[in-house]
């Protein structure tokens, strides 16, 4: 059976991991590299890095940290931020990405994520969607979260698919940082109307947290930095708690 | 020297990166004639099926000559269904036709494609997986897959039953990725490193099926 997969999310910014509450008031946490070696053998399933302030500061996702990240991982690595042309795409996948993933860029030129499905495959594009709720409804935010948009997430979400994105990103900017749990409503609801499978982010604080995104949230994988940052273990913990609850997980040999 | 195909379907970082992990020599030729002086040759990629169409009749050739004289093959993902006779994908692109059986689209009754972490049902003796525990799970991500036929060795299960790894004589193909698989998936590939290094690694021939 599928299992559902844990991704740990590395914030990093000039080369250093830090953490965003609310995408904001950033704190040191540690070196990407030491930390996707401690990920990997806890057992994490992969691995997101995100350049978060590459957007707004206009600035390319660091290759030399990916090539650090990568060089002795054998999970998908992940890349956002900063991605914002198919060359940018092509730098990261050559610096040891599997996937990169895309989020104003997307919004703003939808043709792109056509066009990188063509040229890699869509299992390597991936649209990150940050979205707040409103009403009824979900709007899709651009610039780190800072930027509202017309769109709405479940719908953005769904052309993006059909454009060529094979995995959705989903972050909920109201939860994110805030350990308050996912946003499951909102990751169900765009989990029913894709074809292609949802992380859900934002929002992780206990292991109850996961098993509710992944039951009633729908979720397919679920990223959080944090959790497991600031706890040793934490990976393997949470993946026993899941099995116990009867959520597919893997369970490294 | 593994001789590893690259025909633009996706990137071969990982694959490289996860061959240099096991200690395997390898390289990429330029021309088909330089496929034949190689110990084992590994065809990846992902993507659609018709990306195959760039791998020509030259290639072709090449690569089914050296498979006749014993160098063993690996097909990885698209790599592996590129060993069958086809594809539903890309109806009018040939496979290799080392292994009958079509490849065919996960039904959409769950979520298609199939992305993440799913179990290795072992089904007969396996030369790849010898050294992998029971239990092991692999990173896939596809949406079309092979067909279950004799040459299947190990089954996995996303809506359909279909084989993610195969085996016959000196021609492997896994539907997932061993370079994203963590230890396990390294494993298999040294598996397959070894058997290509082996020097009394006498087997039958395998031809094309048609």
């Amino acid at each position: 059976m599928l299992s559902k997969r844990l991704i740990a999310c590395l914030d990093v910014r000039d080369g250093c991991v830090v953490k965003g509450v609310q995408f904001e008031g950033l704190t040191t946490a540690g070196d990407p590299a030491e930390l996707a070696r401690r990920y990997d053998g806890e057992g994490i399933d992969e691995l997101v890095v995100l350049d978060v302030t590459a957007t707004v500061e206009k600035r390319r996702a660091l290759a030399d940290t990916l090539r650090k990240v990568s060089a002795e991982l054998f999970i998908p690595l992940t890349v956002g931020g900063g991605i914002r042309s198919e060359d940018d795409a092509a730098a990261a996948l050559d610096a040891g990405a599997d996937k990169v993933a895309l989020n104003t860029a997307a919004l703003e030129h939808p043709g792109l994520l056509t066009s990188l499905a063509r040229r890699y495959g869509s299992q390597a594009v991936v649209v990150a969607i940050d979205a707040k709720r409103a009403g009824e409804g979900y709007e899709v935010f651009s610039h780190s979260g800072r930027t509202r948009t017309p769109r709405n997430a479940v719908e953005w979400a769904r052309e993006a698919a059909e454009r060529g994105a094979g995995e959705v990103l989903l972050t909920s900017i109201d939860r994110d940082g805030t350990r308050a749990g996912f946003d499951s409503e909102l990751t169900a609801a765009v989990s029913a109307h894709v074809p292609i499978p949802v992380i859900a982010s934002g929002g992780a604080g206990t292991f109850e947290h996961f098993a509710e995104v992944f039951t009633r949230g729908r979720a397919d994988a679920a990223l959080a930095a944090s959790v497991f940052h600031f706890s040793e273990h934490a990976v393997g913990a949470l993946k026993a708690f899941l099995r116990d609850k009867g959520v597919p997980v893997r369970l490294p040999c | 020297m593994i001789a590893l195909i690259d025909y633009g379907a996706g990137n071969l970082t990982s694959v490289r990166k996860a061959l240099a992990a096991v200690g395997a020599e390898h390289f990429t030729p330029s021309s088909p004639t330089l496929v034949r002086s190689s110990s084992g040759i590994i065809i990846p990629g992902v993507g659609h099926f018709l990306a195959t169409a760039t791998i020509t009749a030259d290639w072709r050739h090449a690569i089914l000559d050296a498979v006749s004289r014993g160098i063993p093959l690996l097909g990885i993902c698209l790599g592996m269904q590129f060993l069958f006779d086809g594809s539903d994908e890309a109806p009018d692109t040939p496979g290799l036709r080392l292994l009958p059986g079509r490849c065919f689209l996960l039904p959409a009754v769950v979520k298609v494609p199939h992305v993440g972490w799913n179990d290795l049902q072992p089904r007969g003796e396996s030369r790849l997986l010898a050294g992998v525990p029971r239990g092991t799970q692999a990173y896939f991500t596809h949406s079309y897959v092979a067909p279950v036929t004799d040459a299947c060795v190990a089954t996995t299960e996303h809506a359909a039953t279909f084989a993610s790894v195969v085996e016959r004589e000196n021609v492997f193909g896994v539907q997932f990725h061993p370079e994203k698989s963590a230890r396990p998936g390294v494993e298999i590939l040294r598996a397959f490193v070894n058997i290509s290094r082996f020097p009394d690694f006498q087997i039958q021939k395998c031809s094309p099926s048609a």
